[in-house]
Order: C-alpha cells, then sequence, then structure tokens
C-alpha cells in the first residue's frame, strides 16, 4: 500500500500503480503471472474524471487483461476483495489482482461538497444535507437507545490514533486522551473533531491465488476463509439506525462459508470499518463481536486493546491511517494479512492470531462487506 | 519448499505527501476543471403525487396490503414484498424525533454559528419507525430531545413549489395539541 496523506503529488494511476507494483513485489511476481485484475474505488465525482475505472486500468495491472471496477459505496474496498475471490474460487483464473484506489484532494476546496448527489433528489437534497448529518444522526439513536456517553466513543479515537503511530502509511497517528477528544470542534453533534476520519489520498492492492499456487509462493498463505455482503434500502429514515443489520447478515453469510459459529471465540482479531469512533463499536455489534450496546464497556475494559482478548483495529484504522475510502477497506485486509504471518512489526498483536475479520460499510447507512481470513485452509 | 518471507510493511510503503509550502513553492504545475452540469430529476409517479400534495400543505403515503406498512416517503412498489403498493393514505403533518444532529458545518463546509438541527421525524399516521428527513427550528439548540413532538410549519401557499422544502421547517408542540402550524 502507499502512505495515507492529505494530498498527494502522484496521480490516482500513479497511486494504484505504486501499491499494485508493492503487492505483486512482496509476493515475488510479475504482472504476467496475474490472470485478472479488480479495482475497487469510490464515486467518480471525487476525481472528476469520468469512467474512473478505465482510466485506472493500467494503474491496476488490468493491461489486456480480464478487468473490471466493482463499487458498493464505502463498503468496496472490502467487497473488491471478495470480487477477487470470486473469480480465483470459481476457478475461473489461478491469480488475481486487487487493487483499492482514492484521491480525494482533487476536489476542491473540499471533497465533502461531492457528497450532496448521494442524497435523494427529491426529499433530501433540496434540505442541503452533509454527510457529517447521517452519522451524527446515527450516532445520536446509538447513543440514546443504549445510553452510551461521549466519553466512551472517545475512546476509539484515543486507541486507533495510538494504533496507527506503528503504521508506517499512517496520516493521522497521535498519542491524544479522552478530554483532547471532547475539547475538539464540535463538527455536528454528538460528533466532534477527532471523531471523524480525514479524506485522504491512497492505495492498497493484494494478490489472491488458487490454493495450490499459494503454497509454491509461499509456505505460510493467507486464505480468505469466507465472504459476505448485504444491502439495505436506501430509505434510510425509514429505519432504525441503532443497529446495522445489513452488517449482521453480512457477517453471517462470512461467519458460515468459514465455519465459524461463535464469533466471539473464534475470531482472534478485528478490523471493523472505524470512519466515524462509534462506528467501530457499532460495527463490532453488528459483527457479533459484543452484544448490543455493549461494545462501549469492552472497549473501556481493554478488550479491544492491541493486547487485549480481542484486538481490534490494531491498524489505526481509518482515525489513524486514514481514509482513501475504498484504499482504506483494503488496508484492512493488509493488516490482517500481516498480523496473521506475524509480520505486523511494531502492531504485531501477541498470541499468534488464528483468523481474523475485516468489514467495510458504505452509502446511505446501508452496505455492509466482510472477509474472513485465516491461517488454515477452509474446507469449502 | 523454501518459505519466502513476504516483505514487511516499512519496506513497500511509497507515495509523496504535499503540503501548502510545497505547492506554494510553485514547482508543481496543477490544472482545473469547474464542470457546469445540470441534471433534472423527473418524478416518477410516487414522487410526483407526494410532491402535488407538498404544494397542497398535506402529506400523503403509499400502503402496502400485504406487509400492512403505511410507508412515507411514498412508493409505488414495496421493497419487501416485491409487489405494488396498493392505496394513497394521508398522513398527519406532525410526528416524533426519531433521532437529530446541531450541525456546525454547511453542505459545502462553510462553518455555521448557529447549527442547523436535521432530524429524523417519525410521521403520525405512517408505520411505526416511518421517518422522513427534515430541520427542526423554533427551538434551542440544547433543548432538543429524542422523542420530541413536531409539527410541520409551511410555507405560505404562494410560495410553495411542490417541492420538500414547501415544509420551511419542523417546530416543538405541546404534547397536547396535535394540530398544524402555518407560517407567517
Amino acid at each position: 500500500m502507499t502512505k495515507f496523506m492529505r494530498r498527494a503529488l502522484e496521480t490516482p494511476k500513479e497511486l494504484a500503480w505504486l501499491a499494485a507494483k508493492a503487492a505483486l513485489d512482496s509476493a515475488e511476481m510479475k504482472l504476467d503471472q496475474i490472470d485478472g485484475a479488480v479495482l475497487g474505488s469510490a464515486p467518480d465525482a471525487f476525481d472528476g474524471m469520468h469512467m474512473k475505472g478505465e482510466y485506472l486500468a493500467d494503474g491496476c495491472g488490468g493491461w489486456r487483461k480480464p478487468y473490471l471496477r466493482c463499487y458498493v459505496g464505502g463498503g468496496t474496498g472490502v467487497y473488491a476483495v471478495a470480487q477477487g475471490w470470486f473469480q480465483v474460487a470459481s476457478g475461473l483464473f489461478d491469480t488475481a489482482l486487487v487493487v483499492c484506489e482514492e484521491k480525494m484532494s482533487t476536489c476542491q476546496p473540499h471533497p465533502q461538497a461531492a457528497f450532496i448527489s448521494i442524497f435523494d433528489p427529491f426529499t433530501e437534497q433540496p434540505l442541503k444535507p452533509n454527510l457529517l448529518w447521517i452519522f451524527a444522526l446515527e450516532q445520536n439513536r446509538y447513543m440514546q437507545t443504549h445510553h452510551i456517553t461521549l466519553e466512551e466513543i472517545a475512546r476509539v479515537s484515543v486507541k486507533n490514533k495510538r494504533n496507527a503511530l506503528g503504521h508506517p502509511s499512517a496520516q493521522l497517528g497521535a498519542e491524544i486522551t479522552v478530554k483532547d477528544v471532547l475539547a475538539s470542534e464540535v463538527m455536528a453533534w454528538p460528533v466532534h473533531r477527532l471523531m471523524v476520519s480525514p479524506t485522504s489520498d491512497g492505495a492498497a492492492a493484494v494478490v489472491l491465488a488458487a490454493g495450490d499456487v499459494a503454497r509454491r509462493l509461499t509456505s505460510k498463505p493467507v486464505w480468505i476463509q469466507g465472504v459476505g455482503w448485504c444491502l439495505d434500502t436506501a430509505y434510510w429514515t425509514n429505519r432504525d439506525l441503532y443497529y446495522p443489520e445489513y452488517v449482521e447478515k453480512a457477517a453471517w453469510m462470512a461467519y458460515r462459508m468459514a465455519g465459524v459459529k461463535e464469533p466471539r471465540r473464534e475470531i482472534n482479531i478485528a478490523e471493523p470499518y472505524d470512519p466515524f469512533a462509534y462506528k467501530e463499536l457499532h460495527h463490532l455489534e453488528g459483527l457479533q463481536l459484543a452484544p448490543k450496546g455493549q461494545a462501549p464497556k469492552l472497549l473501556a475494559d481493554g478488550v479491544f486493546d492491541r493486547d487485549g482478548d480481542l484486538p481490534v483495529t490494531p491498524s489505526g484504522g481509518l482515525l489513524g491511517v486514514g481514509n482513501p475510502i475504498a484504499a482504506a477497506g483494503t488496508m484492512k485486509i493488509c493488516e490482517l494479512f500481516w498480523q496473521l504471518r506475524g509480520e505486523a512489526g511494531r502492531r504485531q498483536v501477541p498470541g499468534k492470531p488464528e483468523r481474523g475479520v475485516a468489514q467495510a460499510w458504505g452509502d446511505l447507512m446501508q452496505v455492509g462487506t466482510v472477509v474472513v481470513v485465516g491461517t488454515s485452509e477452509p474446507k469449502h | 519448499m523454501t518459505h519466502r518471507t513476504i516483505k514487511p510493511a516499512p519496506n513497500i510503503v511509497q507515495g509523496t505527501p504535499l503540503d501548502a509550502k510545497a505547492l506554494k513553492r510553485g514547482k508543481i504545475f496543477l490544472n482545473s476543471y469547474a464542470p457546469a452540469l445540470r441534471y433534472t430529476w423527473d418524478t416518477g409517479e410516487a414522487m410526483g403525487r407526494y410532491l402535488a400534495e407538498l404544494k397542497n400543505g398535506r402529506l400523503i403515503a403509499r400502503s402496502c396490503r400485504k406487509c400492512e406498512r403505511v410507508m412515507i416517503p411514498p412508493r409505488m412498489f414495496c421493497e419487501r414484498c416485491f409487489r405494488p403498493t396498493d392505496d394513497w393514505v394521508y398522513v398527519k403533518a406532525t410526528g416524533t424525533v426519531n433521532t437529530f444532529s446541531l450541525c456546525y458545518v454547511s453542505w459545502d463546509v462553510r462553518r455555521l454559528k448557529q447549527p442547523e438541527i436535521p432530524a429524523v421525524i417519525e410521521i403520525d399516521g405512517a408505520s411505526p419507525g416511518m421517518g422522513i428527513l427534515h430541520l427542526v427550528r423554533k427551538v434551542a439548540p440544547k433543548d432538543v430531545r429524542i422523542g420530541m413532538r413536531v409539527a410541520a410549519v409551511w410555507k405560505p401557499p404562494a410560495q410553495r413549489t411542490g417541492s420538500i422544502t414547501d415544509i420551511a421547517y419542523w417546530m416543538p408542540i405541546n404534547r397536547r395539541s396535535q394540530r398544524t402550524v402555518s407560517a407567517k
């Protein structure tokens, strides 16, 4: 993966190339060993480049290959890995290169304005909504339903930004306190500035291979054990936002495939999507890794620390490493890869984790995408 | 079989961050484009009726006889039953705040001194949990609560255009009073 940064000198295509080449180099492979390529990238509006899938193809190693772009909003970065997995698991290809790229800085003065067109043109756009609204509305509903405090939410920012200090790609690693978070500017109550991930430029990539090919490449392959995804209705004001049912459905799809019956016992490490601090807790509950409303307590008890019972977001997440939308989801898959191989350096969680889950989320509180990876070959 | 170690992260991280100083030095060439795009959305049947009724100062929903939901915003097919919806149902222009925010940032990222109060408002007469997005005003930000009862404040008829903004905003109502209010 590339560094995640507020504004990169490199073009989107160059960022994709840097990440793709790094993934190939680390697997000691050449592009001609890749059968098909998959791109994940968020709305064209950020780049101002229509057909950006086609524009980015060269950077993704897609030259004269079966290549496609996939997109499910913020859920894209984890979904793209599932998309690559279909191609290999179906037997169609031996290898696939999955690249996720985002360059948000192109949209001036701030990419936020590009988000207005995700809202319904009749019932929502005339009210001039921004993206903070929906997060703030959801966080407020979540807090009210379970009597969660702002201090409990702020702990996510503290943990993730601290974890990110060990990540060489990180944009916003920092040692901060709960007090700092609560003293930061209120953007859209109850969301404070330090509870929000930054806008970023960056790219991340992974190489997928069929089992026999992977075994020839390395004695320590990391296996995709299960994939799942689910979309709820875009009528987001007709749902109770306190709980992401679509994440639960996506998670069970992936767990069933992976043979996971008791997620809290069988998942050793989790990388849930954390574009906003409360989202990590919300998603841990959707992922069945905490009972409804209990994730804040487990966080406060240290369960989710890097050396806790269930390390959560040891990468530093979107809050710490950064949030180039699709690339951020793939960064989480990269983290699990390094963690499960014992190669995460300063970020390494203790105890030789054997199985992890990565999850991304997106659109109008609507999409859950989940990938379960592990050190043992799945039976399916 | 030999064990090949895949290189750890620090060796493969690349990319060149730019900062304001680098840009100021003028050594970096840039190109800009401001798209002049305009879109006109056709309403379809359900949204067309919804907007026409907003112009009349009324809220209308659609019901599905199979799942027995009264849905707002109205739609011509039920996404759950995947069949056509059945009936038009007038609902009240009063409701309950399901969730809200106090937002200090405009849609195009300008800071606001006085927060906007976006809220999901569950509409009286629609199925439980059926809310719409709108704005609450005429209340001190610190006094807004989930569960607060609110009523639509309509623009004067002459100013209505068949838009969700024909409701100027929503304001708190007395628990006992269910009547709607008109904007002056």
